[in-house]
């Protein structure tokens, strides 16, 4: 364990642990999406995470950088807030925000993401661009809406790396890019096995259960 | 997560369906096979693959991703995500004849895209598919270097210029009277 001064707390944490496990287990949050604890891998891929390091002259993104003893972190730093609200608004600007009607509203980490970097779910910045794509309700547990899908990739983690099915992934290029199954065909004809584990990670309303239970696990283990 | 629900759902998965697969499919599965063995079963080997398989057949159907995915013992939304990535790779089979509208600068400022409404209008098709008859296939180009023709649309590996959409009506109508005489020509 080393030490390590996050905001102006000192905290403790094990040397080159990503540091935003350590900010989030010592009750700092950084806005991330695509992390997973899990992942040996982080995907680094939301560009959400940023902050400042004392020493470094750009910001980095927290969860692809170790932890070493007697670090400063700033997570409000102005250049690393500046690009983490640049990523948000660019998720915001292409996604439905339709939380009226979205049975994640209150779970959802892109309102509480955009609550903490300070920014409006209505963008004025950036042109809306929304896709309409079907929303594919085929499968007897889950409903897939693609346009609420914010890319972040743990639902493609954890079926191709937890469960070792590798039934969904990315597929097509730049806006066009989805999250789909082999050749785009609904959840019911792959081999889903049902299990729910990608709804469950779903950090928005993308993926959701039928019988309207939020990002609960499916099974409750008793 | 307990390993005890993973293995309860696993005994629930329904055997394979009996996939009836046509003769065409067959050839197909064949043709890849036959490709498949000059490759060793690695990952990176995937878009030399899918290049040499579709240098052979023209596209790249359902079937042989699957075949390719099973080979390299990676799931079949792997290869699926490259296939749909790179321009290079077709997923519908090239038409008899091909229709390649240009999108470029110039040809944008001339109204290409209404140009390549008007294609797909009258081949009933959007940008990347073949007509069910196989005739043409349509896609678009960012450029084909002949901008003082635009709006430009390479039909055939022929650029044609102005091609406003009473050209497109008069390019379909020629290939339908060469169809004619041929159909004359055999009688």
């Amino acid at each position: 364990m080393v030490s390590l001064t996050i905001d102006g707390k000192k905290v403790k944490a094990k040397e080159g642990e990503k540091l935003l496990w350590a900010a989030l287990d010592n009750g700092i949050y950084i806005p991330n999406l695509c992390a997973l604890r899990e992942a040996w891998l982080p995907s680094a891929s939301c560009r959400l995470c940023f902050v400042e390091v004392e020493g470094k002259d750009s910001p980095v993104t927290a969860c692809t950088e170790p932890v070493k003893g007697g670090m400063v972190v700033n997570t409000t730093g102005p250049k690393a807030l500046r690009l983490a609200r640049t990523a948000a608004e660019l998720l915001i600007a292409s996604h439905p925000v339709d939380c009226a009607h979205c049975l994640s509203s209150g779970s959802c980490e892109l309102q509480k993401i955009a609550a903490h970097l300070k920014i409006k779910l209505k963008t004025k910045r950036l042109r809306k661009i929304t896709r309409e794509l079907p929303i594919d309700s085929s499968s007897p547990l889950f409903t897939y809406d693609p346009n609420k899908c914010v890319l972040c990739g743990r639902c493609v983690w954890v079926c191709r790396e937890r469960l070792g099915i590798g039934d969904i992934g990315f597929a097509h290029r730049g806006f066009q890019r989805v999250v789909t199954t082999f050749a785009d065909e609904p959840m019911a004809k792959v081999r889903c096995r049902e299990c729910g584990e990608c709804v469950t990670v779903c950090p928005v309303g993308a993926l959701y259960f039928k019988d309207g239970r939020g990002s609960n696990p499916i099974i409750k283990e008793d | 997560m307990s390993t005890d629900r993973i293995k309860e759902i696993e005994v629930k998965i329904a055997p394979e369906k009996e996939i009836t697969v046509t003769e065409e499919q067959a050839n197909h599965i064949q043709e890849t096979r036959r490709i498949l063995k000059k490759f060793g079963r690695k990952r990176g080997n995937l878009i030399s693959i899918l290049q040499m398989v579709q240098g052979r057949l023209g596209y790249l159907p359902r079937e042989v991703m699957l075949e390719i995915a099973e080979f390299l013992g990676i799931p079949g939304i792997d290869v699926y995500s490259v296939v749909t990535f790179y321009n290079q790779f077709r997923l519908n089979p090239p038409g008899k004849h091909s229709v390649r509208v240009c999108l470029g600068t110039a040809c944008h400022m001339k109204g290409g895209y209404i140009t390549l409404d008007a294609w797909k209008r009258r081949l009933g098709i959007d940008r990347g598919e073949t007509t069910p008859d196989r005739e043409f296939d349509l896609d678009t180009v960012a450029c084909v270097g002949c901008c003082t023709m635009a709006p430009v649309t390479v039909v055939d590996d022929k650029p044609q210029g102005q091609v406003e959409p009473t050209k497109v009506d008069g390019i379909l109508l020629s290939f339908e009277l060469e169809k004619e005489k041929e159909g004359e020509q055999n009688q």
